[in-house]
């Protein structure tokens, strides 16, 4: 979707302003909200590009509004409520559903580090050969999907070269809408920046893309 | 580059005081439902906050300049490379290092959202993750830099990487000239979390160099 959260290239968002010496938290809050996301997906009951879209939902303005953690709050509790980890009385009272089951056992301090250091594989093995090769120019297709996708808007029409293969990838317009991972293969994409920007940019600068199949076309 | 008078407030101010309370009741009831235990949200920031960071990345890219062996193997493997460290995991299970050289400058963002390589940097700042360095850093990525005091001379050529998929960069930035007789763990630690994303080079206060 055309969403807010898709910046590449927007204006007038004034500087990039670093703080010295930043804490990784500032908040306690941030901290828990934090955690809690991590904790709450190893439930499997969402996966990372459902999280990105859940974030990617929030309306504009609010989007903007917010701090970085207060999306993830937002984003926990609407997939808690659609995917019936929580339901909306027990998150409106605070108080779990008389009657209501206890849960598989939680994520314990213990499985943490396994957990981090293992991480989590998006590259599938697939049978089909890549449709592109390093050096063959692409047009990033011009597409306007509602649902979640990873072709940002800055790049959709543009022409680029193929600058190497990255394996095959869970797609992620169909996988955050649990329509299947659909793997296909994932081509960094070279564009120049006069390409994407006209005659303002340097005519030595380039942004390198990471594409699915799916968004490219032949020239 | 002065960013202490602005600290936090361009980030927080809009912060309601009540998501110390909603966040504490939203806890409250996963701990009820069974569904969380807290010691592991414990274990999970303490992680973040003490041993996963950016010291992590340093000694990758400290290990790149004493040794040739390693940096290629950086650079045809860095998933690889990195993990040789026992570095790995979530948010870095795809690693991709890009090397800056005199002719060429490499700067990562997601435009996105916040995609950030975890086990060799730790968490992203906020102003990876802000609207500002998301939106201009594809469209005006020297400006970007000036707000950062680098000036990328215009014969060297900047790449900005958009981490829109599942690889997550890591900048390999060049050795600072005059770091000859420092050793491997002296060089790690002139290595900051703002050049290995390339929005500043590595420095050796005795040689001089602008940042």
């Amino acid at each position: 979707m055309n969403g807010v959260h898709d910046m590449g290239g927007m204006q007038g968002t004034g500087p990039v302003q670093a703080e010295n010496s930043e804490p990784v938290f500032h908040e306690r809050w941030e901290a828990r909200t934090f955690a809690l996301n991590v904790a709450m997906g190893t439930f499997g009951k969402w996966n990372i590009d459902a999280g990105r879209h859940e974030i990617e939902l929030i309306p504009a303005a609010e989007y903007l509004r917010m701090s970085y953690y207060e999306k993830w709050l937002e984003r926990l509790v609407g997939l808690l409520a659609k995917t019936g980890l929580v339901s909306r009385a027990e998150l409106d009272s605070g108080r779990p559903d008389a009657g209501s089951a206890k849960a598989t056992p939680p994520l314990s301090a213990d499985r943490v580090p396994a957990l981090l250091a293992a991480g989590s594989l998006a590259s599938r093995p697939i049978e089909s050969p890549a449709r592109f090769q390093v050096g063959q120019r692409v047009r990033a297709r011009n597409i306007h999907p509602l649902g979640h996708t990873r072709l940002p808007r800055y790049a959709r029409g543009k022409v680029g070269t193929i600058d190497c293969l990255r394996g095959a990838y869970v797609f992620p317009d169909s996988n955050a809408h649990f329509w299947g991972e659909q793997p296909q293969h994932v081509y960094s994409v070279r564009f120049p920046a006069r390409e994407l920007w006209g005659e303002q940019a340097s005519a030595r600068d380039a942004v390198y893309i990471d594409m699915w199949d799916d968004y490219l076309e032949p020239v | 580059m002065d960013h202490e008078s602005h600290h936090h407030h361009h980030a927080h101010q809009e912060v309601p005081s009540d998501l110390t309370l909603r966040v504490k009741a939203l806890e409250s009831l996963l701990v009820e439902k069974g569904l969380v235990d807290t010691a592991a949200l414990d274990a999970l920031i303490d992680t973040y906050e003490h041993k996963v960071g950016p010291r992590n990345g340093a000694r990758v890219v400290a290990r790149a300049w004493v040794d040739p062996a390693y940096k290629a193997r950086l650079l045809a493997d860095a998933t690889a490379a990195i993990g040789e460290f026992g570095f790995s995991g979530r948010q870095g299970e795809h690693m991709v290092v890009v090397e800056n050289t005199p002719q060429v400058h490499n700067m990562i963002v997601c435009t996105l959202c916040s995609c950030y390589p975890w086990p060799v940097l730790g968490l992203p700042p906020v102003w990876y993750k802000s609207a500002p360095y998301r939106s201009r850093a594809v469209i005006d990525p020297r400006g970007v830099l000036r707000d950062f005091g680098l000036e990328v001379p215009e014969n060297v050529e900047v790449r900005v990487w958009d981490s829109t998929a599942e690889v997550r960069y890591l900048v390999l930035p060049e050795r600072p000239v005059g770091t000859d007789h420092l050793s491997e763990e002296e060089l790690a630690a002139l290595v900051t979390r703002d050049a290995m994303v390339g929005v500043a080079n590595v420095v050796y206060p005795k040689s001089g160099e602008a940042a």
